[in-house]
């Protein structure tokens, strides 16, 4: 249909062109060193994650009895050993792996299927409304931490039960703002103003209530992406996460308590970078949130 | 090719002496609900059974106080509010019968009061132009809306990849009627279209506007507050109170004679530039009762000078004057069998 | 008011009807059978059968939950299968243990949120605004089973201060008011306040500043009254939207201890809970989700109603 490019009509020959909204945000953000910072870092941790095989560390997997607990700045162990005598840095950056992974995906999964929800209630109303927005009260019943733990539990260990637990933590909030804000651009006129053009409610959503509602639903999704770090972790910290001997900040925390009188600084690391993460994530989103001009 | 030949209005089927729409028994109630299971406690009337009709070509003002239920009979014509009761015939074709409502939006437009609420902000100007021809599958639907900018007087190659927010109050309501007419509409309704404008830039869109009647052979419907907007612009006038029309007329019959007491204050509430013109009337005092519970019989007698125990009991019918058909009203005093003591003699000075 | 609160908790039995639902299917989308944990390896099918008989896993889902609840409301939750002691009891005896750390947290957490933030909120854009808010934001992004760790390194190994686990000397189980026993309620309660901390001054903050910056403190000035008046005007206005928050706060806090409570080794619901896992004791788990999500939706209901009392406002909508 016609309707396809209705968001993307380039113009035929000159033109004044004139400053998007999210060219607006670009230069926010650029302008911003603090978030800009907190980007790289982030970016810095996911990329040494994933190219951890080709950065020339120790197997994070090979212990060695002789070479246990060596304690921070050991020679040839930048960072020490872990009570099995693993490297400690290759597993922290190899860690990032599933750690990132599970605190990350749960978020964007739920944005998705959150947004799906929130906006079909928020646009369509009625017993629609009602019946997504009751159910998603009830899971507002649970702190989340004990959702979490709730259902990994029930689950037992696993990334894939991790990752289900932590999505269904996070659709209900992120539901509830997709609802919110749709619900309050439905009010608008433009919106009916597109209505009175005949078009269908899902050219209307598509066209004119997406893009004004996605905005404020991906920096709230973006504001839990700590949190979920912060769970994901602690998931494993309880030993219903992931399972060892996989690298893996939380569950590295776990293990390592048992040695926390022998070499105690080493065992907090860690934790260490699960907070450089979180934090990043928290001041990321803050940033985008004033970029995107986005108000609480 | 002008804009003239790619306009694609639906065809005509009755011919010029079936009016364009007619709505009879026009309800729409809403509920306003509260309690402890949120239950509906009670109804606003908004519009309350009203009936009118608009000829092919004429234009027909819409006047009233705030909260008389004109905006909702706006969005009546068009469909963004759902009917409760009643009929819309469009060219003579029943909605809901031989219309469906997306045809009916296909020969209905509408231009909102507030310009920028009623732009996108992410889209783009010609975006916005064109959605609504898209939607309808109207060939060539960016070239209309390029030649339709250029018509309302928004240069295409300047404006066309604007966002709302770089543009003027004046410059948005132009693009607001290029979007409704891209659409090659046959009636357009305009909803207190030109009340947020200075008066400068007013004239100049009044004037676009009787110049694009002409041009497509349109047929408006034009609500204001301000009688003399209005008057420039209507062929008639409907005067509405609480939800229902107390007074329809030609506007010269209407500004030589109001015939309801409502509609002679509503008049005289108006600033005249001649000192011979004024009328002698008080303006009317506090605000119009609550359309939750609106007054018994004819709905003004709360506030009507000439009131008497028949207006409280019963409801007065809309009804032509006896020397002048054309010129309808709802009122006790017109109706020599009303039963008012004094019935028939029109409203006293 | 009254029909306030009636509406009120009318609204919260169909939620109350939902967390029960999901507590039951807790223990369904658990893998393997619920009875492989008592069930001896070597049992027959027709003994298979007999149990599941006995324990009413043969009837349809809806028939199994009316009978639970049913049972629920004569204040059976089942039996343990670890202890085989009663699951209420079990509950109720570490959730006593949990709301105390949980109170204590806040007792830390929110005199030092709301002074942290107001301190903010008047001083908005200086230096100690930028220096509460840095301090919010890394209180609510630290792990705070991490944070417990950290604080146990530093005050019990290496200073050797304060006790590291349990809730009292010699792995006393019993509270009691001495400081043999708040010893070991220190590190834990202080671990737990960080992140409300974080949060109370956030939005406390948030609150006197917009308050502040408002017209009607102008007029205040104007009217000649002093500074320490407008800071209580500020207060009363901004009552009611921070006591929701700290209410909240508190619901969290009871029912998110649970890392700390492993760390600590602290004796309360979460650490029940983490056994309950690990014991693959399902009604256990089952009994000790239910109680706390109750918890928590009975504290919402109870923050609602004062906040509405506080402000009539909020009885309108």
């Amino acid at each position: 249909m016609a309707m396809a490019e209705a968001t993307s009509i380039h113009a035929p020959e000159k033109v004044e062109k004139s400053k998007g909204y999210w060219s607006g945000v670009g230069h926010r953000l650029v302008r911003d060193p603090l978030t800009m910072f907190c980007l790289a870092v982030i970016a810095a941790l996911i990329l040494s994650a994933v190219f951890a095989p080709y950065l020339g560390l120790a197997d994070p997997y090979k212990g060695s009895m002789i070479a246990r607990l060596k304690p921070i700045g050991a020679p040839g162990y930048p960072l020490g050993t872990d009570e099995q005598g693993r490297d400690m840095l290759a597993r922290l950056i190899y860690g990032g792996r599933l750690t990132l992974f599970i605190g990350l995906m749960p978020v964007v999964i739920a944005f998705f299927a959150g947004s799906i929800l929130g906006i079909t209630a928020g646009y369509v109303g009625g017993l629609t409304n009602t019946i997504i927005m009751r159910t998603v009260d009830v899971f507002f019943a649970f702190p989340s931490v004990l959702l979490a733990i709730a259902i990994s539990g029930a689950l037992g260990a696993g990334i894939v039960n991790s990752l289900v637990s932590l999505t269904i933590v996070f659709i209900p909030p992120i539901t509830r703002v997709a609802e919110a804000v749709t619900s309050g651009v439905r009010k608008l006129d433009y919106i009916d103003a597109a209505r009175a053009s005949g078009a269908s409610a899902w050219t209307v959503i598509r066209v004119h209530v997406i893009g004004n509602v996605l905005s404020p639903i991906f920096v709230y999704a973006t504001s839990l992406t700590s949190v979920c770090m912060i769970l994901a972790a602690g998931l494993s910290f309880l030993g219903i996460g992931v399972r060892p001997p996989e690298p893996e900040w939380g569950l590295m925390l776990n293990t390592l308590r048992s040695v926390i009188y022998v070499n105690p600084w080493l065992s907090a690391l860690p934790g260490v970078m699960i907070f450089v993460t979180s934090l990043c994530l928290n001041l990321l989103s803050d940033g985008l949130r004033s970029a995107m001009n986005v108000r609480d | 090719m002008s804009v003239t030949d790619t306009y694609q209005p639906l065809p005509d089927t009755g011919g010029p002496a079936q009016p364009l729409i007619r709505v009879s028994g026009l309800q729409k109630y809403f509920p306003v609900r509260g309690g402890i299971l949120g239950r509906t406690q009670a109804k606003v009337q908004a519009v309350d059974g009203v009936s009118f009709e608009v000829k092919k070509g004429e234009t027909l003002g819409i006047v009233g106080e705030s909260g008389c239920g004109k905006s909702t009979t706006a969005k009546l014509l068009i469909g963004l509010v759902e009917k409760d009761k009643g009929e819309i015939v469009f060219d003579g074709h029943a909605l809901g019968e031989r219309l469906s409502l997306k045809d009916l939006r296909r020969g209905v437009q509408m231009v909102f009061q507030d310009s920028y609420a009623t732009l996108n902000p992410r889209l783009t100007i010609l975006d916005s132009v064109a959605f609504g021809a898209k939607v309808q599958g109207l060939d060539n639907p960016e070239d209309l809306a390029r030649k339709m900018m250029d018509r309302v007087g928004l240069d295409p190659d300047r404006f066309a990849h604007r966002y709302p927010h770089e543009l003027s109050g004046g410059q948005r309501q132009r693009v607001n009627i290029a979007r409704a007419l891209a659409m090659s509409p046959r009636l357009v309704v305009l909803d207190e279209a030109v009340s947020a404008l200075d008066k400068s830039v007013e004239a100049q869109v009044l004037n676009l506007l009787n110049d694009l009647r002409e041009e497509f052979g349109l047929t408006y419907v034009f609500i204001s507050h301000d009688l003399n907007v209005v008057r420039y612009i209507s062929d008639r006038i409907l005067v509405m109170y609480l939800g229902e029309v107390v007074e329809v007329a030609p506007v010269e019959s209407i500004w030589h004679e109001q015939a309801h007491p409502y509609t002679r204050s509503l008049f005289s509430a108006m600033p005249s530039m001649d000192p011979d013109n004024r009328t002698k009337e008080p303006p009317l005092a506090g605000d119009p009762p609550n359309p939750i519970n609106p007054p018994s019989g004819c709905r003004f007698h709360t506030r009507c000078r000439f009131a008497s125990a028949v207006c409280r009991e019963a409801v007065p019918k809309l009804s032509g004057l006896a020397r002048n058909g054309d010129h309808m009203v709802a009122c006790h005093l017109h109706d020599a069998e009303s039963g008012h003591p004094k019935a028939g003699q029109g409203v006293p000075e | 008011m009254l029909s306030y609160l009636i509406r009120r908790i009318l609204l919260v039995l169909p939620v109350a009807f939902g967390v029960s639902v999901i507590c039951f299917l807790l223990v369904q989308i658990a893998p393997g059978d619920p009875l492989t944990a008592i069930m001896p390896i070597d049992a027959t099918a027709e003994e298979q059968a007999a149990m599941r008989a006995a324990y009413g896993l043969d009837k349809p889902l809806p028939v199994q939950y009316a009978i639970w609840i049913g049972n629920l409301f004569q204040g059976d939750m089942g039996k343990s299968i670890a202890s085989g002691r009663p699951v209420a009891a079990e509950v109720f005896g570490a959730v006593k243990n949990s709301l105390l750390l949980a109170v204590s947290a806040a007792v830390i957490a929110f005199p030092i949120g709301i002074f942290l933030g107001f301190l903010a909120g008047y001083f908005r854009d200086t230096w100690i605004d930028r220096a509460v808010t840095a301090l919010s934001i890394t209180g609510v992004s630290v792990p705070n089973y991490w944070l417990g760790i950290v604080l146990v390194i530093i005050f019990s190994v290496n200073l050797g201060w304060l006790p590291s686990m349990g809730a009292g000397p010699g792995g006393s189980q019993s509270w009691a008011w001495d400081w043999a026993h708040m010893r070991h309620l220190l590190l834990p309660a202080v671990t737990l306040a960080v992140v409300p901390i974080g949060i109370v001054s956030r939005t406390v903050r948030a609150l006197a500043g917009d308050i502040l910056s408002q017209d009607f403190v102008d007029a205040l000035y104007a009217k000649g009254m002093s500074r320490a008046d407008v800071l209580r005007h500020v207060a009363r206005n901004a009552a009611a939207t921070a006591l929701s928050v700290m209410g909240l706060q508190l619901g969290y806090l009871l029912g998110g201890s649970i890392l700390i409570e492993t760390v600590f080794n602290w004796p309360g619901s979460g650490f029940l809970l983490s056994n309950a896992i690990f014991q693959r004791d399902l009604p256990l788990l089952q009994g000790t989700i239910l109680i706390l999500a109750l918890f928590f939706v009975a504290m919402n209901l109870i923050v609602d109603v004062v906040q509405a009392a506080i402000d009539p406002r909020i009885q309108r909508t």
